[in-house]
This record gives C-alpha cells, sequence and structure tokens, in this order.
C-alpha cells in the first residue's frame, strides 16, 4: 500500500462533467477539505455531492452498487489509471489513505467510443452484454443437466476457469488500452468455458462468435500492450487471450474446412 | 377485502407433495407457449434464472433490471456458498436432513412444504450450475468439494472461492443472455418498476422508468414475476448493495398484495464497523472467520490500552463464557445479538464505542501464520483495504449489520402472491428462511424458484387463467403511468434543501436503534412514530435536483426513500404485534431468565401477512397457521 495517511486530508478535484450523450463535456474543479483517510473514494464523491445537492446543484452522476469490488458498476480513470493508482482493487475499494493531503486528482469516465459516455461519469457499457449474448455461455437448458459428479474436472484446470471466471465486467481493460480492445473481457469468458469439459463442444463457434460481436461493437484489436492485465482489479491473466486467439483460429478453419 | 390466505400445500406425504403437485399443474401445449408473455422483474439468481427458464420453455420473456447489465444484481456479492443434500462426502447428509436443519433453523416460523420442495430440489440446482460451467471447488479426484457452513454439522455447501454468489449469477446470467441473443428475452437494462398495473383484478404489467433517458413506460404480458430482492436497506447502513431498495415489492403490496412477515431481518455479526458518519455502506466478512477467531472485549469499560496489551484475565471471551459448548460458532443471531449487549454495556472497543474484538493471536501461534494466511488471507486483505490496520498483529474490530430479509411478499406453494398472476420469487418473498436463514441457503433458494419452481407454477397458472387481449393503450396502463409519473412530479416539485440521504440515514438510525436486534413495545412506539414524523419532514424538505428526463441519481434515491418511510412502519408494525423471540426477531420482554429468545408457539405460530389500507391507516393483519408435521418444534439452545 502506499504511504498511509491518518490525518485529514485536503484534495483537489477536477471532474468531467457531460450533461447528456450528446453534449460537450468539460472537467470541473472541486476543492474538497478535511476528508477522512478511512473514507473510500466513493464516499468522497458522496460527500461533494452531498455538498452540490445542498446547494440545489446537480450531483455528479457515477454507476456504483455494491461497493465491495464485485458488481463491476463502479469505475473511472484516476489520474489516468483505471480505479485509481493501486492495483488489484475496484474504485470503491480504494481509500483516501492511499493519497496525501494536497494531492491533485483528475476523474474521468472511461473513455472509448464503444463504451460511450450518457452523463458525467456514467458509460454505456451495453456491448458487453452483447459480447456475452453471442456466445459467452454453455447452452445447457434448465433440468438437462447429468449429475454434477458425472464429469470430474482436474482441479488445476478448475483453478484456471475460476481465475478467469473473476472478471467483473467492469470496463478497466478497454479504458486502460490504447486500441480500446475488449480482449481481456472476451477472453476472461472464452478461456473460462474452455478450459472446462463442458465448454468444449461450442469452444471454437464460441471464440468466433464472440470476437465477432466484440469487432461489430468497435473494440479495437489486442496488439500486446498487457495494460490491460496491469489495470484489471481482478488481476485476469493476459495469457487468456492467448487461448481466445488459438481457439479463434480454430475455429475460422474449420469454418472454411 | 376478504382475503383468505390459502398456501395451496398439496395433500399427500411431505415427500411426494411436489412431485404430486407438479403432475397435477395443468400443463400449456408447447405450441401455445409462446403465446404467452412474462414479465420478469429483477435479474439476480431468481429473476435471471427464471426469465431464462421461461425462455427456454418458449414463452415470450422480458427481463427489467435497474443496472446497466443484468450481471451486476446484488446476488453477485454473496461470498460463502450454496447448500445442497447431495451428501458427496458420505457424512449422513439427506433431503430430510437439509429440510429439517432448515425449518429448526428458522425457528419454526416457515412452511414446511415449501422448505421440504427447496431441500428436494437443491441437487438439481448444483448439477445444472456445474453444466453451465460454473467452476466450483474441486478436489484432486476432479470431484466436486464441500465444506461445512455456518455451523452445519455436515459438510453440504459447494462453492467457488469466496465468490459463490458471482460465479451462480454469471452462470445464470449467461443463460439469459443466450436467450436474449435468440431473440426469446427481451431485455431493458436501467429500468425502474415504479408500478404494477392489475387489469380485471390480474397482475398484467408494469409501469417503468428507463434510468437513462427519464421515459416512463407501461408493460404488459400475461403474468408478472417479482425477483427484486429485500429491503435491509431501510436501515440505511447495510451489508445490501446501494440500490437494493422495496420500491417493486412495496408498490405490488400498495396494490393488494399482502406483506408477510416484515420484521424477520437478519443481522450478520461479522461485518467492517462503521468508521464515521461518511460511510455509505457495511461490508461482510465471511463468518468462517469464527472458525478460529475468538470474539472479546475488555472488563473494564473504556480501557484505551492496545489490545495486545491486554492480559487474558483482564479479557472477556463472552461468547466462549456464556456458551460454553458452541462458543464463537453460536449462529448468526445469537452471536449479533451478544455484541450489542457489551458494547451497549459500555464495553464495545474502537473509536465509536461500536465494536467486539476478533482476534487470531491464539491461532497463530496455534496453527502458525502461514496456516492462518492460507484459511483466510483474502478476508485479511480485506478488513486492512477497507481499514488501514492489520489484523494479524491486532485484532480485527467487528459489529453485526443488517444482511438479509427472511420476510417478504406474501405467497402461496405455487409462488403466486395474493394478486392473480403476480409471482415472487428469491428474497423478495417470504417463504423458504421463517425467522431466521441459515448460511449458504438463500443461493438456493433464488435458484431453485427461478430454475426449477416457478416455470412449472407459472404454466399451471397461465393454463387455466381467462385473460383479456390488453395492451399499453389499456386504460389501466394510463392510470398506472399517471401514478407512477404524479409521484415522480411530486418528489422534484418539494423544492427543499435536504439531500436525500440525509433522510434516508435518520431513517436507518430509528430502525437500526429501535427495531434492530434487540426490539421492546416502548422503543417500537417510539419509532413509529419517529418513522411518521420522518415521512412527514420528507414530504416537506427534501431536494431533488435535476429534472424528470435523463439520469437524476437522487430522483431514483428519492423514489426509494419514499417508500422506505412508508414500509418502515409496517415493519414496525409487525414487530409490534409478535410477541415472542423467535429466530431474528428478539423481544426483550420475551426471553429466558438467562436472556435467550422465548419462543410463544401457542399463540405465534403463523405467517403475519399484512394488508395494505392507505396511507394513513393501519394494516390488517391476516395469518396462515403453521402446521409442523415432520419436524416437532424445539427449543433452540447452544449453551
Amino acid at each position: 500500500m502506499a504511504a498511509a495517511s491518518s490525518a485529514n486530508l485536503d484534495l483537489t478535484l477536477d471532474v468531467w462533467r457531460q450533461a447528456s450523450p450528446d453534449e460537450r463535456g468539460g472537467f470541473q474543479r472541486y476543492e474538497m477539505a478535511g476528508m477522512s483517510p478511512d473514507m473510500s473514494f466513493l464516499e468522497l464523491l458522496d460527500q461533494l455531492n452531498d455538498r452540490l445537492e445542498r446547494e440545489g446543484k446537480e450531483p455528479i452522476a457515477f454507476d456504483h452498487d455494491c461497493r465491495e469490488g464485485i458488481c463491476g458498476s463502479c469505475g473511472f480513470l484516476i489520474n489516468g489509471h483505471a480505479h485509481g493508482p493501486q492495483s488489484g482493487i475496484t474504485s470503491c475499494q480504494l481509500h483516501l489513505r492511499s493519497f496525501r493531503s494536497g494531492d491533485h486528482l483528475v476523474v474521468e469516465p472511461w473513455r472509448s467510443s464503444s463504451l460511450p459516455v450518457i452523463k458525467d461519469l456514467v458509460v454505456d457499457r451495453s456491448a458487453f452484454d452483447r459480447i456475452i449474448q453471442a456466445g459467452g455461455f454453455i447452452s445447457a437448458n434448465t433440468g438437462s443437466a447429468p449429475d454434477a459428479n458425472a464429469l470430474p474436472v482436474s482441479r488445476t484446470k478448475a483453478e484456471l476457469a475460476m481465475d478467469a471466471a473473476a472478471c467483473i465486467g467492469c470496463g478497466a481493460c478497454v479504458a486502460t488500452c490504447k486500441n480500446a480492445s475488449a480482449m481481456l473481457f472476451t477472453a476472461a469468458k472464452a478461456s473460462q468455458l474452455a478450459l472446462l469439459p463442458q465448454g468444449q463442444p461450442e469452444r471454437h463457434q464460441r471464440a468466433v462468435r464472440m470476437v465477432e460481436a466484440m469487432d461489430d461493437a468497435g473494440f479495437g484489436n489486442c496488439t500486446n500492450e498487457r495494460e490491460c492485465e496491469g489495470n484489471c482489479p481482478k488481476q485476469i491473466s493476459f495469457s487468456h487471450i492467448a487461448r481466445l486467439n488459438r481457439d479463434y483460429i480454430a475455429g475460422k478453419l474449420r469454418a472454411v474446412t | 377485502m376478504a382475503i383468505e390466505l390459502r398456501s395451496g400445500v398439496p395433500d399427500g406425504a411431505m415427500a411426494e407433495k411436489w412431485s404430486r403437485h407438479q403432475f397435477e399443474l395443468k400443463l400449456v401445449n408447447p405450441a401455445n407457449k409462446r403465446r404467452y408473455s412474462v414479465i420478469v422483474v429483477g435479474s439476480g439468481l431468481a429473476g435471471a434464472s427464471a426469465a431464462a427458464s421461461l425462455a427456454e420453455l418458449g414463452y415470450g420473456v422480458s427481463c427489467f433490471c435497474i443496472h446497466d447489465s443484468p450481471r451486476r444484481a446484488h446476488s453477485i456479492a454473496a461470498q460463502g456458498g450454496i447448500n445442497a443434500a447431495k451428501n458427496y462426502p458420505n457424512d449422513g447428509d439427506s433431503v430430510h436432513r437439509l429440510f429439517y436443519d432448515t425449518v429448526k433453523g428458522g425457528d419454526y416460523r416457515a412452511r414446511e412444504a415449501n422448505v421440504h420442495r427447496l431441500a428436494e430440489i437443491s441437487n438439481s440446482i448444483i448439477d445444472q450450475c456445474v453444466a453451465q460451467g460454473v467452476p466450483f471447488a474441486r478436489e484432486y479426484s476432479g470431484l466436486l468439494d464441500n465444506r461445512s457452513f455456518g455451523g452445519a454439522q455436515v459438510s453440504r455447501t459447494f462453492y467457488a472461492r469466496g465468490q459463490t454468489g458471482q460465479q451462480l449469477l454469471l452462470g445464470a446470467y449467461g443463460a439469459l443472455s443466450r436467450q436474449v441473443g435468440l431473440g426469446n428475452v427481451a431485455l431493458h437494462t436501467r429500468h425502474e418498476m415504479l408500478e404494477l398495473v392489475l387489469i380485471d383484478g390480474a397482475a398484467r404489467g408494469i409501469v417503468t422508468r428507463n434510468l437513462a433517458t427519464g421515459a416512463i413506460d407501461a408493460h404488459v404480458a400475461d403474468a408478472v414475476v417479482l425477483a427484486t430482492g429485500g429491503y435491509g436497506n431501510v436501515y440505511f447502513l447495510s451489508t445490501n448493495a446501494k440500490q437494493s431498495n422495496v420500491t417493486a415489492t412495496w408498490r405490488a403490496h400498495r396494490n393488494g398484495a399482502l406483506f408477510a412477515n416484515p420484521c424477520f431481518v437478519q443481522i450478520h455479526p461479522t461485518c467492517i464497523p462503521v468508521s464515521g458518519s461518511h460511510q455509505s455502506k457495511l461490508t461482510l466478512m465471511s463468518e468462517s472467520l469464527r472458525n478460529d477467531g475468538r470474539v472479546w472485549v475488555p472488563r473494564d469499560q473504556g480501557d484505551s490500552r492496545p489490545p495486545a496489551e491486554i492480559p487474558d484475565a483482564e479479557r472477556n471471551y463472552y461468547l466462549e463464557e456464556r456458551y460454553p459448548s458452541f462458543g464463537n460458532l453460536v449462529p448468526r443471531d445469537v452471536a449479533s445479538r451478544a455484541a450489542k449487549a457489551v458494547c451497549d454495556d459500555g464495553f464495545g472497543v474502537g473509536a465509536t464505542g461500536q465494536a467486539v474484538f476478533l482476534d487470531f493471536r491464539d491461532a497463530q501461534a496455534r496453527m502458525g501464520r502461514p496456516a492462518v494466511e492460507q484459511k483466510y488471507g483474502n478476508l485479511f486483505q480485506m478488513y486492512e483495504q477497507i481499514t488501514g490496520e492489520n489484523g494479524y498483529q491486532t485484532p480485527m474490530r467487528i459489529f453485526p449489520a443488517v444482511h438479509y430479509t427472511m420476510g417478504g411478499l406474501w405467497v402461496d406453494y405455487n409462488l403466486q402472491s395474493t394478486v392473480p398472476g403476480l409471482f415472487v420469487i428469491g428474497e423478495a418473498n417470504f417463504s423458504d428462511h421463517g425467522a431466521n436463514r441459515l448460511g449458504a441457503s438463500a443461493l438456493m433458494q433464488g435458484l431453485a424458484d427461478g430454475y426449477f419452481v416457478l416455470p412449472y407454477t407459472i404454466g399451471g397458472y397461465l393454463a387455466e387463467a381467462t385473460l383479456p387481449p390488453a395492451d399499453g393503450s389499456h386504460a389501466a396502463c394510463g392510470d398506472a403511468v399517471r401514478t407512477a409519473t404524479g409521484r415522480l412530479e411530486r418528489l422534484l416539485a418539494v423544492g427543499g434543501s435536504t439531500p436525500v440521504d440525509d433522510l434516508h440515514r435518520e431513517l436507518g438510525q430509528v430502525m437500526w436503534d429501535h427495531a434492530g436486534m434487540s426490539r421492546n413495545a416502548t422503543h417500537l412506539g417510539a419509532a413509529k412514530d419517529a418513522v411518521r414524523v420522518l415521512r412527514e419532514r420528507f414530504w416537506r424538505e427534501v431536494g431533488v435536483p435535476g429534472a424528470q428526463a435523463g439520469i437524476n441519481q437522487p430522483l431514483e434515491r428519492a423514489g426509494r426513500l419514499a417508500d422506505f418511510l412508508e414500509f418502515g412502519e409496517l415493519l414496525i408494525d409487525d414487530a409490534l404485534h409478535r410477541n415472542e423471540s423467535c429466530g431474528s426477531h428478539f423481544r426483550e420482554e420475551h426471553q429466558t431468565d438467562d436472556n435467550e429468545a422465548l419462543r410463544n408457539d401457542d399463540e405465534y405460530a403463523y405467517v403475519a401477512a399484512w394488508e395494505y389500507r392507505g396511507e394513513d391507516t393501519a394494516a390488517a393483519l391476516h395469518r396462515e397457521p403453521l402446521e409442523f408435521i415432520e419436524v416437532k418444534p424445539s427449543v433452540r439452545s447452544y449453551k
């Protein structure tokens, strides 16, 4: 962890304000004095919004829900880092003790034309849903399953699948990629299912469909920069992208033959 | 309105009721299913599994959620696991034992037949989830691993690290997404249900606000399913997600659906304490910590020495002293009340005095720090992330927090509310957990309802119902849209300057202080008055900036708080009327000489189902008597 502050902090925030998808946005400066180091970053925004609401002004819109790092709703660039300067956490898990009094924080929404801004820090991530709808599942109708222990799964594979399955769909990978690629998001799901025996029948078709949906949504391609892995709050490995690429190629070749 | 509560529990032996009922339910011809449409509100475990399963059967489904994606519903935050009666560990588990434990754990306030069905279905859920690719923990053999959870004496809990809820939800979300991709489910994200539409007395639709654009629309179908979760946020601070709310169920209640047992609220003992007035929500730490951590407070009030400097003789290990046989592993309700009692007596620790220690000093001495790290490392990390303290070096501080609500809309055996065509599943209904829910059974119930119960029972309803054709132009839709719009306009027009959250915090404080872990008639009466005053103040003082159009988060919160302010009073009424202590509901007037809960089966072995009678009229009580045929009520003792 960064040097811990125990005294209250004075922070300067530059926050992206944008009234609607079609309007031009811009940064607005807010001074926040005497903030507790025990406050989470979202609670800092709560404090600011409380002040704005008392002044009869519109508060800063931002997505949030569970506030414990699992729902994937929240997420901003804080001084250019997705979810802030610490690795392995989401914005809601970031606490002010990670900062120093006097710090200047620039807070922006994810930047990608495939995740367009709706308002302030809120972006439209429905493209992620469309990628999953295209093939991010195993087609097992309710009631059709054999006994759960009928198909043993190697523990190593199950653990690797779980590593990939930890993705929370927040969008940090896209926001930090210079190509605005959604390959880490897409690969996390495709790879989870490709690692499991249950996922084999649809494996190659799944890869092709998901990648095509990703391309349709306008996400860029992967050029092996690994920014996504470094900024992923769940530290999902870049190696899953390799597995997706292999399955995608296999799927394409099968389609040809 | 004359209401007769008919549970509709089928005749026959307990173990045969569900299969018999499945046979007796009328079927909808496969070719006709596509002529029926169903609205599912909510996309958590119950909603997503129901929407997917109904679409697989061929029904036309519309699914609504308040999030930007169905994957973000609060089921995602469940950590521990999901129970099933597989008996893979060969340790004596069975459908009957799971059924028995759940009825007993619920302190004999659940409907036996529903619980039995839940236990029967539990195994199919695990099969279904594995088939979907849910990465449950496995043994080196490749077979599924189980652990013991929440004090159960058998290992029946399946888990996926500390993210079981996430993985189960993503499985259901995958199944739902597949049906969306196939065109069988119309998905409406960022939509909040604001009204229920009734046509000829049956639930036929909902009115929603598009949270991104502000548009208000009516949606019509042949049946409506609510899977909208619990009402824990009436306490403001809880482990629930910030957006979890009572609006959908409360609007249904106002339209005729009875609300059952609202006073049954589960308070979880191992949460990270409040750090200051900025606190926006509470974080749960898995109760598995109590397996090795020891709970204590100093024997001297206001002892401000660092905990490590307080010698053992001056520590009060109050759970071990009071409950020698269960010690730190007493059930959730018992552990929570004991923590409150020592803090109320002035022995609490930390800056606020609202916390007790959970100490791993002895566990590290016994097992070594690496073993503690291996077992609980992620929880220690989480604790340090939030508090800035190292739990290996200094005891953790914990305090109870509102976690789950057992009460909900009353439903019959078919999961249908008192409004025909309105089905309620998952945490939103009341049916399976009685007065106290056991660990790892919420996920089980959500998925049982959605995958395996509702898809059958809703077919029985549709096959027999006579539903006139209707669409959004029906007068009832116009009326419901006007009601919803009028309410939003009213909220925006108050023009006060108090932020919504200020008033919500005040409500939460009243509820926590007087209708929380420990209740009495005097405090409940005072709380009822306080909630009424607060409700009046809300409609005078609240400030909602912005407009109806577009994203307006204060407006969303104001609407939800307005409903919580009405609902809170019902919760208090229910707590006031239940003159007994059972499960999570502890009435100080009803305790044994050594301060344990005193249940009153002679007078209160019933479900309290409340009928809405108007904003200024007291709700009317209807009783569904509970019969215990298989599991004879006994006193829960953990001494």
